[in-house]
C-alpha cells in the first residue's frame, strides 16, 4: 500500500468513527432544548427527567466526541503536513475558530446542564442547555466551512512561497457551498437524533415498561422526525445537489453513474458501474429525470464522464457511486416511515401499532449509515482533488512519514476504537435499559460526610 | 514584524492557559491514585474537575488552531516530525477523557478500579510527554532542509544532532512537568476538599515542592548548556531576567502560601510558577519557532513560518473578540462552582 492511501485511510477512518458522535449530540442538542422548554412551560418533572435521561446520553455520546476529534485537528499536521504548511492560512482559521468560539461555549455549559442543576436557577438550566445546543451548531458550522473551501475553494490569493492566503474572511465564512451543505448536514444530525429518540421510544412500548415515556420519545421523535426527513430532501438535499452539479460536473456525473453525457439524462435508480465498460450493469432508469433534478427541464444537458479528462475522475468510482445511491435510497426510507408515522401519531394508533413500531426500533442505525454515506459522497466526489481544481490528494499528505509508521498508527487507531466501541454501546445500552426514573444510589457510592 | 511578535505570544499565552487550566486537573489525576482512601473521596477528587476538565483542555485544540492558521510552516513540520509521540498523546487524551467521565456510568467495583488506575496512570504519562515535547524545542530537532524532519522515540539518549524524542535532556522536562503539574493539581485539592483529604493534599505539597524546587534549578542549567543561544535574549534585554525572578518568587509564594493555609493565593502562586517557566522559555527561543540542530540557517523562524498578513490582521479581530468571550464563559464557570466540591447527584 502506498503512503497516501495509508494517509487517506488514516483520516478517513479516525473522522467516520469521529462523526457518528457529533451527529447525534448536534440533533440531541436540539431535542433537549425542546425537552426543557416544555419542562420549564409545564413545570413538569417528567420532562425534565426526560430532559435529563436524554443529557445523560448527550453526555456520553459529548466525551467519545470530544476524545475521537481531537486527533482530527492533530492529523491536519501529522497525515497531512504538506496540505497544512500551504492552506493552514486559510482552513487553519475556521478550524481555530471552532476552538475558540464554540469549544469554549460548549465546555462550560454542559458542565453546568449536567453537573449544576442543583446550584442554578430553571431558567438558568434551561439557558445551558440552549448555549449547549448553540455551541454544538456553531462547531459543525466551522468544520463545513473548512471543509467548503477544500470543496469549492474562493476567497483565496497566493503568496509567493505558495501558501494560500485569505482574502476575504466573510467570503470564508459565506462561502455558498458550506451554506447549502450546512443546512444539508445540520438536518442530517437531527434525523439522527429524532430516530434515535422514537427507537428509544417504540423499544420501552414493544416491551411494555415506562409506557409514559415510551409514548413522550415517540412524539417528540416523530415530530422532529417527519420535518427533518422531509427538509433534507427538499430543500436542503435538492438545492445542494444544483449546487454539486454546476461546480463538480466529475463528482456528479460519478455519483449518478453518467459514463456518456446526453441532453435529457436519466436518473440511475440501481444498478452497478463497470469502469471497463464504462457503463452502468443492470440498470434501472427513469429517463430525463436527472435533467430535470438538476436543471428543471427534462431537455438539458448534464455532462458525463466521457467528457471530462481521465485524469480528473472521483479515484474511487463505485465507492462514490454505491456511497450516494445508498445516501438517497435510505433518505426515501426515512421520509417515508416518518409520514406513516405521524399519520399513525396523528390518528391515535401509534402507540399500539406493532409494526410501526418494530420499523422506527430497527431503523435507527440507518440515519448513521445515511450520515456517513452523505460525507463519503461529499468527500470522494471531492477526488482527485485536496482542494478542488487546485492541489491533488497526492500532493497533500506528509511525506515525511512513512507508509508503515502511517499503517502502525491506523491499526493502533483501529484496535482503539474497537474498545471504544464495545465501551460505548454497553454505556448506552445501560442507560437507556435503565430508563429516565432515577434510580436507587448504589451502596458504594454514598459518601461519608 | 509587530505581527509575528503579536502572534508569537499569542500562541504563547493559549499554551500557558493549557498548562495552567489543564495542568491542575493532570495533576489531579496523577494525585487521586495515592492520595484518596475511600470511594467518597474519590469521587469528590474527581467530582472537583468534573465540570472543568474538558473546557480545560479546549485550551489545548483552541492553541494547535491558533499555531495552525498563525504558523503553518511550523504546526506542519512539526506535527508531521514528532508524529509517534502525537499519536501515544492522542491515545493517552482519548484513554484520559473516557476512563474519567465513564467511571461514574459504571458500578462494578474492578471495573472502576480498572479505570481509576487508567486515569491516573495516563494523566502521569500525557505530564511526562508534554513536558518532554516542550523540551524536544527547546533542545531542536534535526531540521532538513525543507522544512521538515521525522524523529525516532529515542536514539542514544544524547542530545546531539541526530537526537531521538527522549534524551537525557527531555526526560528532565518531562519530570519537571510530572512534578510542577501533580503540585498544581493537590493546590487545588487543598481547595477544592476538605477534611482529611484536604490536610493529606497540603501536606503533600511539602515533598513536592522540594523535588520541584530541585527539578527547576537543574532543568534551567541543562538548558543552558544544551542549548546556550537561550540565553541571548536575556543578555540583550537583561530586563528581561524578571522573569526567571518571577519564577523563583512564585516558588516561594508557593511555599509559604500553603504554610500559612491560603490555598487559593498558593494555587494562584503555583500558576504562576507555570506562566514564568513557559514565558521564560518562549523567550529564551524568540525569534525562534523550532530551533534546527542541523545548523541554525535551518532554523523555522517567525518570519519563515508566519502567515499572510490579511490571515493575520483577520484573524486578531476575531481572535481577541472571541478570547473575550472564551475568557468570560471560564470565569463565569469557575464561579458557579466556587467553593468546596459537593457530589454530583444527576451524574451516576
Amino acid at each position: 500500500m502506498t503512503a497516501e492511501l495509508i494517509h487517506r485511510l488514516h483520516f478517513a477512518f479516525t473522522i467516520t468513527f469521529h462523526y457518528l458522535f457529533p451527529q447525534l449530540t448536534m440533533g440531541l442538542g436540539l431535542l433537549i432544548v425542546v425537552l426543557k422548554s416544555v419542562a420549564l412551560k409545564t413545570r413538569s418533572e417528567e420532562w425534565d427527567r426526560a430532559a435529563r435521561f436524554w443529557g445523560r446520553i448527550f453526555a456520553i455520546n459529548f466525551v467519545f466526541g470530544v476524545v475521537t476529534g481531537i486527533p482530527m485537528e492533530f492529523e491536519f499536521g501529522t497525515n497531512w503536513a504538506r496540505f497544512s504548511r500551504l492552506s493552514g492560512g486559510v482552513i487553519g482559521q475556521p478550524l481555530a475558530m471552532e476552538g475558540v468560539f464554540s469549544f469554549f461555549l460548549e465546555s462550560a455549559f454542559l458542565g453546568l446542564f449536567l453537573y449544576g442543576e442543583k446550584r442554578i436557577s430553571k431558567l438558568m438550566h434551561w439557558f445551558s442547555a440552549v448555549m449547549v445546543f448553540v455551541g454544538s451548531w456553531i462547531s459543525g458550522f466551522f468544520i463545513i466551512v473548512t471543509d467548503a473551501w477544500m470543496q469549492h475553494p474562493i476567497a483565496y490569493d497566493r503568496l509567493p512561497n505558495g501558501q494560500f492566503e485569505v482574502l476575504s474572511f466573510w467570503q470564508l465564512l459565506l462561502n455558498p457551498w458550506g451554506l447549502l451543505q450546512y443546512a444539508h448536514n445540520m438536518t442530517g444530525a437531527v434525523i439522527t437524533a429524532s430516530f434515535v429518540m422514537a427507537a428509544t421510544g417504540a423499544f420501552y412500548l414493544l416491551e411494555g415498561r415506562i409506557e409514559s415515556y415510551g409514548r413522550m420519545f415517540l412524539k417528540v421523535g416523530v415530530i422532529a422526525g417527519l420535518v427533518s426527513s422531509i427538509l433534507i430532501i427538499f430543500p436542503t438535499g435538492d438545492l445542494h445537489g444544483k449546487y454539486v452539479a454546476r461546480n463538480q460536473p466529475a463528482a456528479i456525473a460519478a455519483m449518478e453513474g453518467l459514463f456518456h453525457g446526453e441532453t435529457g439524462a436519466g436518473l440511475v435508480l440501481m444498478g452497478q458501474p463497470n469502469e471497463e465498460t464504462g457503463q452502468i450493469d443492470n440498470p434501472i432508469v427513469v429517463n430525463d429525470l436527472l435533467s430535470f433534478l438538476i436543471y428543471g427541464t427534462t431537455k438539458a444537458e448534464v455532462k458525463g464522464l466521457d467528457q471530462i479528462p481521465h485524469d480528473q475522475w472521483p479515484t474511487a468510482l463505485p465507492l462514490l457511486y454505491y456511497a450516494y445511491h445508498i445516501m438517497a435510497g435510505l433518505g426515501t426510507w426515512f421520509a417515508l416511515l416518518m409520514i406513516v408515522s405521524a399519520f399513525l401519531l396523528w390518528r391515535k394508533c401509534l402507540y399500539t401499532s406493532r409494526w410501526a413500531l418494530w420499523a422506527l426500533l430497527l431503523s435507527f442505525p440507518l440515519p448513521y449509515i445515511a450520515n456517513t454515506a452523505g460525507w463519503m459522497t461529499a468527500e470522494l466526489g471531492r477526488q482527485p482533488w485536496l482542494i478542488y481544481g487546485l492541489m491533488r490528494t497526492s500532493e497533500g499528505y506528509s511525506n515525511t512519514v512513512s507508509a508503515s509508521n502511517g499503517l502502525f498508527t491506523l491499526l493502533g487507531f483501529m484496535g482503539l476504537y474497537l474498545l471504544l466501541g464495545i465501551l460505548f454501546t454497553v454505556l448506552i445500552y445501560r442507560e437507556i435499559s435503565n430508563g429516565p426514573e432515577p434510580q436507587a444510589i448504589p451502596a458504594d457510592a454514598i459518601h461519608a460526610d | 514584524m509587530m505581527m509575528g511578535f503579536i502572534w508569537f505570544w499569542l500562541v504563547a499565552v493559549m499554551i500557558v492557559g493549557y498548562v495552567v487550566l489543564d495542568g491542575f486537573d493532570l495533576g489531579v489525576g496523577v494525585l487521586h491514585l495515592f492520595l484518596v482512601r475511600t470511594e467518597a473521596e474519590r469521587r469528590t477528587t474527581l467530582a472537583s474537575i468534573g465540570p472543568v476538565w474538558d473546557g480545560n483542555e479546549v485550551w489545548l485544540l483552541a492553541g494547535g488552531g491558533t499555531l495552525y492558521f498563525a504558523f503553518p510552516l511550523l504546526y506542519a513540520s512539526a506535527f508531521s516530525g514528532f508524529y509517534l509521540p502525537l499519536m501515544i498523546v492522542l491515545w493517552l487524551l482519548i484513554l484520559r477523557g473516557v476512563s474519567l467521565e465513564l467511571r461514574n456510568h459504571i458500578e462494578v467495583g474492578i471495573w472502576r478500579a480498572l479505570l481509576d488506575g487508567l486515569f491516573g496512570l495516563s494523566s502521569a504519562l500525557l505530564t511526562i510527554f508534554f513536558g518532554a515535547a516542550l523540551a524536544n524545542v527547546l533542545r531542536g530537532v534535526p531540521l532538513q532542509a525543507d522544512g521538515y524532519f521525522f524523529l525516532p522515540l529515542w536514539t542514544n539518549w544524547q542530545p546531539g544532532t541526530y537526537p531521538g524524542i527522549l534524551d537525557w535532556y527531555t526526560v528532565i522536562g518531562g519530570l519537571v512537568a510530572l512534578v510542577a503539574l501533580t503540585l498544581h493539581g493537590a493546590l487545588w485539592l487543598t481547595i477544592k476538599t476538605s477534611g482529611d483529604l484536604a490536610l493529606r493534599a497540603r501536606r503533600i505539597v511539602t515533598p513536592l515542592w522540594l523535588a520541584l524546587a530541585a527539578l527547576t534549578v537543574v532543568s534551567l542549567a541543562a538548558t543552558i548548556i544544551v542549548r546556550p543561544a537561550s540565553l541571548n535574549n536575556y543578555f540583550n534585554y537583561p530586563i528581561t531576567f524578571v522573569v526567571p525572578g518571577g519564577v523563583i518568587a512564585s516558588m516561594a509564594g508557593i511555599w509559604f502560601l500553603n504554610r500559612n493555609a491560603q490555598p487559593i493565593k498558593a494555587f494562584l502562586s503555583s500558576g504562576l510558577y507555570l506562566f514564568f517557566m513557559l514565558a521564560g522559555a518562549c523567550w529564551g527561543l524568540y525569534p525562534t519557532l523550532l530551533p534546527a540542530t542541523t545548523g541554525a540557517d535551518r532554523d523555522i523562524t517567525l518570519n519563515r513560518a508566519i502567515s499572510g498578513p490579511h490571515t493575520l490582521a483577520v484573524g486578531l479581530v476575531w481572535w481577541s473578540f472571541g478570547m473575550v468571550l472564551a475568557i468570560g464563559y471560564v470565569v463565569f464557570v469557575y464561579r458557579e462552582f466556587h467553593g468546596k466540591t459537593d457530589l454530583p447527584e444527576g451524574v451516576h
